[in-house]
């Protein structure tokens, strides 16, 4: 069993340091490299440790410095033929950014891709945190085993945070064992209708799907296109492919993607949300039950969609300053892309109810008494 | 383990209490008679009992709220109660508190097959949600062990996960929305049907809580397509060690198992002796079991059978029907009762990295040898989740207090080669005082700041989870 631990002075200097400079001083910004940031928020920069790792594939864990870059961390996983399920996404194109996306930043928007649908988001993947709170305190919860209910969760608590609860400084994550074989089935042509309808039998199948998206036809003639993917030794994704063909054959003929490096292109382009890199209108992004994906994508009329999850989340791309949010009924939208005006205006985050909404101000304001971290980020 | 004093102020308004509690609930659900309320002394960890003051059935979110309003406005604590299976104390009274049981919220409210969600009121049992569902080929994936009688907000409230749950996750990787009551009888709604909620994830801090911060009235879960099919492989080998090795193994060659449930020689023996279900004499044993159409059940098997051939094992013993599949399960799924031939028990759940698990065990069986105490240990094998047994004899003076004590040896361990105390049963009172030993002040702190946001009068299940020490000066300001 080969685990690596390295680095670990390294960290805890550099961690006490942020502590101390948290004890003494703020506003801070907390926002990894910044690659994904999407609130508005003021302050100092303030960045996570990036030394420090401690990894066990026998175990399928990884601690890790929240300031390492995301792909040096697939590049070492890689190495041991492992992944982050949860296929985190580089925001980099769509919010014309530079910079290595960190884990730290990754973590705190608990921003998933594709595999979402199938596997669980990137609060499902994080067994521990460590975290400085805003009164400069060096706090722990979870730990680096896979099943803990040990007190209060507090590492779900902090992924999706944001930056408003703390300085995440070290993550625990499950890794998972990259499969064999990769195929895509291609189903082409269908209303948005269809696919909605194809996309939820394939789910309802038992044959582990782990990625289902549609995209609308492009410029070039090319027509609507729906992607489902299977994962696994490569006789058993053989065998599921054939029979997940019969059970939507209803939905016309199918093609499957066999080529790894194409599988990849199709999954990556839309785990960054490629499609709308080039163009400066408003990028939203949606959670909405499946069923009501369609018409709530008809009431808004965005210039395109990416149906991702099957149909669970949405990518919306409008004209600037389109309130999407006025015609979602159930579910909830954020403002990824917009001006800094826009998002004033609209807000990033969708408004809570009352209840939540005091649960929340209270837990912020119970780790961050004095409002040092990233102030007007989430409400 | 040491309950708090009744608050006397809350005994001697006993019956303007229930008074209060009648005219907002109907009468047969507020139980307020000392025969009655016997019933709700304790939950599945039976060592403990202390009858409540009174217990109350509410059959609607509305009636918690008005139960909760009247306890909160009275400063009378509340310990929620789902079925009462906790083997971690969870839903143990004290004599000033009253039990609020689920029992009577048991409605269906949606079920949403293309959408992949069922919505329930959390009285509703484990086992009853996958029925619900079923019929068109869906099942709810968390599994405890007491699925037939444990409810979903029991579930919710600790986290529970079951021996299926290295594929599908315990029950927070399954909840996307809840109901709940606050500690001042305000109905929140937390999540929805839809994936990942907005703003801070209120839903990931509540799965978990163990009854400290509300109380779940309804609950979205997600609901999955069953496999095609299922098939455990027994092994058994010659040592700890090798059989550690072999899971150790299997996980890095990249197969994904459903199941990988190991068992010591202390439980084989006792689940032969009681169970019969023809489990070869050796010191470990494994079944792992695999889930597919017939093809790739075969595939995985054979894969898994080929690296355990590397490990040497004493007997491979793949099924070949639904019969030999039963029988192979049936030893381990008798441990439990198995061991309860044999005296009482104490049923512990640390984790610990799989790593670990060989000098664990070793540590375990000295451990045992010191204290007197037999300990038998089952084991999720492929998240490192344990579930040593140790054995004792109740109507022995000592005996339970120095199993007790085994047992804290045992968890500190668990947490010293970098686990934790408890993978899925809870803290509750069991290890209510050995949780200095994981967390630093600091972090407790910081964890009791946020039952105080949720909490304010610290009314809900004050005395579990924090030391009392720790504890006290918050459940003081009530």
């Amino acid at each position: 069993m080969s685990i690596l631990a390295k680095k670990k002075t390294e960290f805890r200097d550099a961690r006490d340091a942020l502590a101390e400079t948290i004890r003494s001083g703020g506003p801070f910004a907390l926002s990894g490299n910044g690659t994904s940031r999407i609130g508005l928020c003021f302050g100092a920069e303030l960045k996570a440790p990036t030394e420090g790792w401690d990894y066990d594939p026998s175990a399928l864990t990884l601690t890790v410095a929240a300031g390492v870059p995301v792909a040096v961390i697939e590049q070492f996983l890689r190495d041991e033929n492992q992944r982050l399920a949860f296929e985190p996404p580089r925001m980099q194109g769509l919010l014309d950014r530079d910079g290595a996306s960190t884990i730290g930043g990754v973590v705190a928007g608990n921003l998933s891709g594709p595999r979402r649908v199938a596997v669980g988001a990137c609060r499902d993947f994080c067994l521990g945190v460590e975290f400085v709170d805003g009164r400069g305190e060096v706090v722990k919860n979870g730990g680096r085993v896979m099943k803990n209910v040990t007190g209060l969760d507090l590492v779900k608590l902090m992924a999706g945070s944001n930056g408003t609860l703390g300085l995440i400084t070290e993550v625990s994550l499950k890794t998972q064992p990259i499969p064999e074989c990769v195929a895509t089935l291609v189903i082409e042509g269908l209303t948005e209708v269809a696919a909605i309808s194809a996309m939820s039998a394939a789910l309802g199948t038992p044959f582990d799907v782990s990625g289902v998206a549609h995209l609308r036809g492009a410029d070039d003639g090319e027509g609507a296109k729906t992607f489902i993917r299977l994962e696994g030794f490569e006789n058993s994704v053989k065998a599921r492919i054939a029979k997940l063909q019969s059970v939507l054959k209803s939905f016309g003929e199918s093609d499957v993607e066999w080529h790894a490096e194409k599988n990849s292109a199709i999954w990556q382009g839309i785990r960054d949300v490629e499609r709308f890199c080039h163009s400066a209108d408003d990028v939203w992004r949606v959670s909405v039950k499946p069923s009501e994906a369609v018409a709530l994508v008809e009431a808004v009329a965005p210039e395109d969609v990416i149906y991702d999850w099957g149909g669970n989340r949405l990518w919306l791309i409008t004209k600037a300053g389109t309130d999407v949010r006025a015609k979602v009924t159930s579910g909830h939208a954020t403002l990824v892309r917009a001006s800094a005006e826009t998002k004033q205006r609209l807000g990033v985050f969708a408004p809570q109810s009352q209840g939540v909404a005091k649960l929340s101000e209270g837990l912020r304001r119970k780790f961050d008494p004095d409002a040092k971290f990233n102030r007007g980020m989430m409400g | 383990m040491q309950m708090p004093v009744p608050n006397p102020a809350v005994l001697a308004r006993k019956l303007e209490l229930v008074a209060r509690l009648r005219h907002v609930l109907p009468h047969d659900a507020v139980i307020d008679a000392p025969e009655e309320v016997k019933a709700y002394e304790c939950d599945a960890l039976t060592a403990y009992r202390c009858a409540p003051l009174v217990a109350v059935l509410p059959s609607s979110t509305e009636e918690v709220s008005e139960v909760m309003k009247i306890c909160h406005n009275m400063g009378v604590p509340v310990v929620p109660r789902g079925a009462g299976t906790s083997l971690a104390g969870g839903a143990l009274p004290t004599a000033d508190a009253v039990i609020l049981g689920v029992a009577r919220l048991r409605e269906t409210l949606e079920v949403n097959f293309p959408d992949r969600y069922i919505r329930v009121q959390t009285g509703m049992t484990n086992l009853n949600v996958t029925a619900e569902v079923e019929g068109e080929g869906f099942f709810y994936a968390p599994d405890p062990s007491s699925q037939l009688a444990c409810a979903i907000a029991g579930n919710i409230a600790m986290n529970s996960g079951g021996a299926h749950c290295l594929k599908y996750g315990v029950t927070t990787n399954n909840l996307l929305g809840v109901t709940m009551v606050m500690a001042d009888g305000e109905i929140v709604e937390i999540g929805g049907a839809e994936m990942d909620a907005a703003g801070l994830d209120l839903l990931g801090l509540i799965c978990g809580s163990e009854g400290q911060l509300g109380v779940v009235t309804e609950a979205t879960l997600r609901i999955l397509p069953k496999p095609e099919g299922a098939r455990p492989v027994l092994m058994g080998f010659d040592s700890n060690e090798v059989a550690g090795a072999c899971v150790a193994d299997i996980i890095r060659a990249g197969l994904m198992p459903v199941a990988i449930e190991f068992m010591d020689r202390p439980i084989i023996r006792a689940t032969e002796d009681f169970a019969k279900a023809g489990y070869p004499d050796c010191e470990a044993l494994l079944i792992i079991e695999v889930e597919g159409s017939e093809d790739e059940m075969a595939d995985q098997l054979a894969r898994i059978v080929e690296i355990a051939k590397r490990h040497d094992p004493v007997v491979i013993r793949e099924s070949q029907s639904a019969e030999e599949s039963t029988r192979i399960w049936l030893g381990r799924k008798s441990a439990f009762g198995a061991m309860g031939q044999r005296g009482d028990y104490i049923c512990l759940d640390g984790t610990i990295p799989v790593g670990q698990l060989p000098a664990v065990l070793r540590r375990i069986g000295e451990l045992s040898e010191e204290y007197g105490h037999m300990v038998g240990n089952v084991f999720h094998a492929g998240d490192g989740n344990m579930h040593p047994l140790i054995l004792f004899n109740a109507n022995e003076p000592g005996q339970l207090e120095s199993a007790e004590a085994l047992g804290a040896e045992i968890l500190k361990l668990c947490v010293d080669v970098g686990g934790c105390l408890t993978g899925e049963h809870g803290v509750g009172v069991e290890k209510r005082d050995l949780m200095g030993h994981q967390f630093a002040p600091v972090d407790l702190d910081v964890q009791m700041g946020v039952k105080d946001v949720f909490d304010p009068k610290w009314i809900l299940n004050p005395s579990k989870v924090f030391p009392l020490d720790v504890s006290a000066s918050r459940r003081a300001a009530e």
